[in-house]
């Protein structure tokens, strides 16, 4: 393991009773590469088959099989190593790392161990207190294990071979992380980057990127503790809770005078705790060597700087245009650029707008929206057009911002050109003065003892200037009844 | 290097091979003879030799990302001891 090298921030230490403790963090995510087939056959790898439907006689490690190896998912792996800004490797090896268990036929997983196709790279972090810099250590190439089910039967155990040999990226992350929020901002960030890049759908739920998570904590200053390691979270919330429970957990096992055993836990959600596997003697012994099935994988220099030309913007390269391009603040471009479905709707509205207004209307009111029906934007009944012409028609002061969550919420759910739907519903904003006038006129004769009060408290002005609005049905121009107002109750 | 009947009993309990007393003694001597020719070859300097990874210059195989064999789990199943629903049945196995 590498020597931590950041300096202990303050705020992230956890107090124990004897004295703040730092706890220090690594990753290693396995994430489904996203392919047509498998990494070292031609059976399907697409996720929901019945059972040993997705599986060619190389998957279930019939005599005399051998691999042979995908190129795209071979693509896929330099991309995301592009995307992590990591070295690709020319020259990598695969190995057989060997166990035994019923879900791997072969008796050995297909892995890359000390030469993976992918070496150092980086994650940077968008933290409250600035942008946090993660290490990356390296991304080897794997065959996934079948999966076995344990509840058919009382005494046998049911194995289907389908996701056998189906291709994983296991990306290992230098022990950087230092607390339960940057383990969610880093699995959120390598999700919103494998996302962008195709090579991952990210999606946890279906176990598409699983995540491993080696905790120790120490005195701010002293040699790394005894890690443990949680394996197979597969939810970003239980990641930062396993983090937490696993750190104070380690910190009352030493102010009480034990030590930790280094050892492989699991998180169980429903209690909220680690609890420790049941160690197998000799479990860790998996006699790497290399697969006499595989030549090395050497790549050509033309074809990494190909794939490299087609890589497409990522997030961090977006959100960096979206705030010199459109004025943007960065936090809104960070939340804008998460999906690059949403950073695309930005696009196509903002192009020849008020990128400002534009931002303020989408996080708002859309993403708002679309929360509140747990909608993705794919999703979303409002176009870009449409949203467009809403931000439109309150840039050219034909509706107020008020009218214009009331017409968004109608194309919202009834669809429409939101140019006609103002006509239509008769939403324009009154800026005929005359009319605004008689409303003013009307709400100070009806309130005599008010008026009176105004003129020593200018404040209440404002109580005028909400009935005026009540009165024309919010129609009217709010800076126009302000200015009204004021004018007749004679304060400026 | 050489091993003793301790390693010799650790690698076979490794790779699920039953070795009775007898035949961890004859393989100990067996193994101890097979390091020791291998010990012989390490004797050759290979400072600076890349290792041969195959007896004629070629490059890996590589196959087109599409989707040409599967969807068949009757075959995948048929040699199975126990098999349901082209599930295979193991002993139960429970971590």
């Amino acid at each position: 393991m590498n020597m931590a090298v950041r300096t202990p921030d303050p705020k992230k230490l956890i107090k124990g009773a004897t004295g703040d403790w730092e706890v220090i963090i690594g990753l290693e995510v396995h994430a489904q590469v996203t392919s047509n087939a498998k990494l070292f056959s031609g059976a399907s790898a697409v996720f929901g088959a019945e059972p040993n439907m997705h599986v060619s006689l190389v998957d279930a490690a019939m005599p005399g099989m051998l691999p042979v190896i995908n190129e795209e998912c071979v693509a896929q792996a330099i991309r995301t190593g592009l995307g992590l800004k990591a070295a690709i490797n020319l020259y990598s090896v695969f190995d057989r790392k060997n166990y035994f268990y019923p879900d791997l036929p072969q008796g050995y997983q297909i892995s890359q161990y000390k030469q993976p196709i992918v070496g150092e790279g980086k994650v940077l972090l968008d933290m409250p207190e600035g942008v946090v810099e993660i290490g990356i250590e390296r991304l080897h190439l794997e065959q996934d294990a079948g999966k076995s089910i344990h509840d058919q039967h009382p005494t046998m155990s049911f194995v289907d071979l389908n996701r056998s040999g189906v291709a994983l990226m296991e990306i290992v992350s230098k022990p950087d992380l230092r607390s339960s929020e940057e383990v969610k901002a880093y699995l959120a960030k390598l999700r919103t980057i494998l996302r962008y890049l195709g090579t991952c759908d990210g999606n946890m739920e279906e176990g598409s990127m699983r995540a491993d998570i080696n905790v120790s904590v120490r005195k701010p200053g002293e040699p790394l503790g005894t890690r443990c390691e949680i394996k197979n979270v597969n939810s970003m919330r239980f990641a930062a809770q396993a983090v937490e429970f696993e750190a104070r957990r380690q910190i009352g096992i030493l102010e009480d005078g034990g030590k930790i055993d280094q050892e492989t836990r699991l998180y169980d959600p429903g209690k909220g705790e680690t609890r420790s596997m049941r160690s197998k003697e000799e479990a860790h012994d998996y006699r790497y060597f290399p697969d006499p099935d595989l030549l090395p994988l050497e790549l050509d220099p033309a074809w990494v700087e190909s794939l490299k030309a087609h890589l497409p913007e990522l997030p961090d390269e977006k959100k960096a245009r979206f705030v010199a391009d459109y004025g943007i603040t960065p936090y809104d471009a960070m939340v804008l650029t998460l999906e690059r479905a949403s950073a695309d709707y930005y696009e196509q509205v903002a192009k020849n707008r008020d990128g400002k207004a534009v931002a303020n209307f989408m996080l708002n009111e859309l993403f708002g929206r679309l929360n509140k029906d747990g909608k993705g934007i794919e999703a979303s009944p409002v176009s870009p057009d449409q949203l467009g012409a809403i931000v439109d028609l309150i840039g050219d002061g034909t509706i107020s911002g008020k009218i214009a969550k009331d017409l968004f919420e109608i194309v919202y759910t009834e669809g429409g050109d939101p140019k006609n739907l103002v006509e239509e519903r008769g939403l324009k904003q009154v800026t005929d003065t005359g009319a605004i006038e008689r409303a003013v006129d009307e709400v100070i004769a009806a309130n005599p003892d008010k008026a009176e009060q105004a003129k020593a408290k200018p404040t209440l002005s404002g109580w005028f200037v909400g009935q005026v609005m009540k009165a024309t049905g919010g129609k009217a121009n709010p800076q126009a009844v302000n200015d009204l107002v004021k004018r007749k109750l004679g304060i400026e | 290097m050489s091993v003793d009947t301790a390693t010799v009993r650790r690698v076979a309990r490794l790779a699920r091979i039953k070795v009775t007393d007898d035949e961890a003694a004859r393989m100990t001597n067996e193994l101890n003879s097979i390091l020791g020719f291998v010990e012989q070859l390490n004797e050759v300097d290979v400072a600076g030799v890349e290792p041969m990874t195959s007896v004629v210059s070629v490059k890996m195989r590589r196959r087109q990302d599409v989707v040409t064999d599967g969807e068949n789990a009757e075959a995948v199943t048929v040699n199975a001891p126990v098999s349901e629903d082209h599930f295979f049945l193991v002993p139960k196995v429970v971590e």
